[in-house]
């Protein structure tokens, strides 16, 4: 299957009696209406967006602030723990467009991985961890900006229960004033993916590597666009806004080529607790559900996702399938791993492509990228840990990979109604 | 004790409780603040089903859930309690129903409850699962690199092997300096360890663990008590 063309979408839904579009006048309660309400009413602080943001379109036709820089990123156990190239490459891509972030230690998981495995907690302390986190971010001065689909999908859930039930509004407040913290909740909850979205237009300005022979397909993340759904990305110019923009927009954006699959819509099998305590599940349903659609339909060089359960699921499923004659080898990363290959960082000190189960050489070759000698740089690193010349790969080994463009963002044609980095 | 068979006989799904058990468990999952606003009635229509991927895989089904609590059918919410909701994947695709439903999150409110009530198929369904819950209630993060072992990771391929191998060279070699923990996630501060403890405590979460894993409560309450002590705090 081919790209949907946004075009063609749109002609064939014209056709349709009364169409398939979404009204403003459907859209659910504005949560952030509520929020703002609440502010005024003294039941809490809203940290809000400040500029440099973007705005982007959102299901319903709303508009969603982005915040450019100046972000407190609200890191991914499973992102950081065994998929490490993913928050990489986010702080990478960061750095590389030179703009100001923090990677804090005083944030927790949001815990909703295993609250979504083992329901071993309940709507207060869920919400008491989500807001612990948002104050730790409004005292940095930083916005919060979340690596982890789940925990955007679980912290919007908990913005939806603490604006319609004060019990709860009043059990956190407690809970904080104990903390000695204050009860925050941010203008916007804003999911990295989001970000990335925002500035691939200055990504695709930086590519080096030409992309435009690469097919990829996408996932888009189910606690992405599916919980509380209305403030998730949807731009009319992909898909004809019928399905989340998020992470084809940015393939887009570098030329690649997104190739469609029958179902995308389908999760990819993670299931919380299944990808730990039931794994037949799991693999059972990425490989056949997922991959094996992917590459019948599509067959894509790479599957690109935004979210973590996704890239380990669909990336470590495949191994035990081949086991069983399944022939299915579909290298999976996040589209920030993507985006950051195409700018020219490092496979392994920046994207850490070694962590990955499912052969992503082929994938790098067709980029054009040398992985054979990058491999042997990153060895060399690894001999002088060894070594004890260092004790640590710092940002100062990797940064020289970024193209130095120190160029101001209104220069870059900042305003927050667009943002397409075209200096 | 009456006791309900699946289609292998020799095997034992769950214990049966008097009616009135049954009524009080349902009225603890009507009574969650959320769940007005999770179920609205039901269509019958089937969406949520289609959308499922659970469904494809097991006997199990959103219709089901959302039209047994819609008609407050006491038998079968306990059935579903005890044989379905640990089925469910939690992606929330189910939220696709025309009618407004939440069937996922109906869900995640039957298991808390079964998990309340010290149920024995909760605590079944969590067996092996309690490394993973000291993890991150005592750390803050989950699945740390060093949970990634290959003899718990055989079907990830061999390439959970080398991580495991040059499990701490490799987090050495992770530019981000807040990643070169290899127990938990990310570094987390002290202060905010004690913080999340507060959290669990406050919010009756350590009643919770007690009554489904007495060994995870012991442990888990050695740890926080000690250093909440330290930082001034007393555990409840
Ligand atoms: S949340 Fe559960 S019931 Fe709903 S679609 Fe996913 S697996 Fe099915
Ligand atoms: S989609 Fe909604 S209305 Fe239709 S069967 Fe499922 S719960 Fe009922």
């Amino acid at each position: 299957m081919a790209t949907i063309p946004a075009d063609g979408v749109r002609s064939t839904l014209a056709k349709k009696k009364g169409g398939f579009f979404r009204r403003p006048e459907d859209a659910p309660v504005d949560l952030r209406e509520e929020t703002l309400r609440l502010e005024a009413e003294g039941e809490w602080i809203v940290q809000r967006v400040a500029e440099p943001y973007v705005e982007l379109p959102t299901k319903y036709g709303g508009k969603k602030k982005v915040p450019l820089e100046h972000t407190w990123h609200h890191k991914s156990c499973g992102q950081c723990g065994h998929i490490p190239g993913y928050s990489t490459s986010i702080f990478w891509l960061h750095r590389a467009l030179e703009l100001d972030y923090s990677d804090p230690k005083d944030q927790t998981s949001c815990t909703a991985w295993n609250y979504y495995a083992s329901a071993t907690s309940n709507a207060a302390a869920q919400a008491g961890v989500a807001m612990r986190n948002f104050a730790a971010a409004y005292e940095s001065g930083y916005y919060p900006v979340i690596h982890c689909g789940t925990s955007f999908g679980h912290y919007k859930e908990v913005r939806e229960e603490m604006v319609h039930h004060k019990e709860l509004r009043d059990q956190v407040r407690a809970i904080m004033k104990r903390l000695g913290k204050p009860l925050v909740m941010p203008e916007e909850i804003v999911h990295y993916s989001e970000w990335v979205y925002a500035v691939r237009g200055l990504i695709a300005e930086r590519r080096v590597y030409d992309v435009s022979n690469i097919s990829v397909t996408v996932h888009p993340a189910c606690h992405y666009y599916k919980l509380v759904d209305e403030d998730a990305i949807y731009d009319p110019e992909i898909y004809g806004g019928q399905r989340t923009a998020i992470v084809s927009g940015v393939a887009q954006a570098l030329g690649a080529q997104v190739k469609d699959y029958s179902t995308w819509f389908d999760c990819c099998g993670f299931g919380f607790r299944h990808i730990l305590v039931q794994r037949d599940f799991t693999r059972s349903f990425a490989t056949l559900r997922k991959m094996e659609v992917m590459r019948d339909e599509a067959n894509p060089d790479v599957t690109l996702t935004h979210d973590t359960g996704c890239v380990t699921t669909l990336d470590k499923s495949q191994f035990a399938a081949q086991g069983h004659d399944h022939k299915v080898s579909i290298p999976v990363m996040s589209e920030a791993q993507f985006a950051a290959l195409a700018m020219g960082a490092h496979p392994y000190k920046v994207c850490q492509l070694h962590w990955h189960s499912t052969d992503y050489r082929p994938l790098l070759t067709k980029m054009g990228i040398d992985w054979e000698k990058a491999w042997a740089e990153f060895e060399e690193e690894i001999e002088s840990l060894r070594r004890g010349e260092k004790e640590y790969l710092t940002w100062d080994d990797v940064d020289a990979a970024v193209p130095a463009r120190s160029v101001a963002l209104a220069k870059r044609g900042y305003t927050p109604s667009r943002f397409d980095g075209q200096s | 004790m009456a006791k309900y068979f699946d289609s292998s006989p020799s095997k034992i799904k769950y214990d049966d409780v008097p009616y009135e058990k049954k009524e009080e468990l349902f009225q603890q999952v009507k009574s969650d603040i959320r769940f007005d606003d999770y179920l609205y009635g039901c269509y019958e229509c089937g969406i949520c089903v289609a959308a499922c991927p659970s469904a494809r895989f097991y006997d199990f089904s959103p219709r089901r859930i959302a039209q047994a609590l819609a008609r407050e059918d006491v038998e079968l919410v306990f059935q579903q309690m005890n044989e379905d909701v640990w089925d469910c994947s939690q992606c929330f695709s189910c939220l696709r129903c025309p009618r407004g439903n939440n069937p996922g999150g109906l869900i995640t409110i039957m298991r808390e409850v079964s998990i309340n009530n010290g149920l024995r198929t909760a605590k079944e369904a969590l067996e092996g699962y309690s490394r993973i819950i000291y993890k991150i209630m005592s750390t803050g993060t989950q699945v740390s690199p060093d949970m990634l072992q290959p003899e718990a990771f055989p079907d990830w391929g061999p390439e959970v092997k080398q991580v495991s191998d040059n499990l701490d060279l490799w987090r050495r070699a992770l530019p981000p300096e807040t990643m070169h923990t290899t127990t938990t996630s990310w570094e987390v501060d002290e202060k905010t360890i004690v913080e999340l403890y507060l959290i669990w405590s406050m919010t009756g979460v350590m009643d919770l663990i007690r009554n489904v894993d007495k060994n995870l409560h012991m442990i888990l309450t050695d740890v926080m008590e000690e250093r909440l002590e330290e930082a001034g705090y007393e555990a409840n």
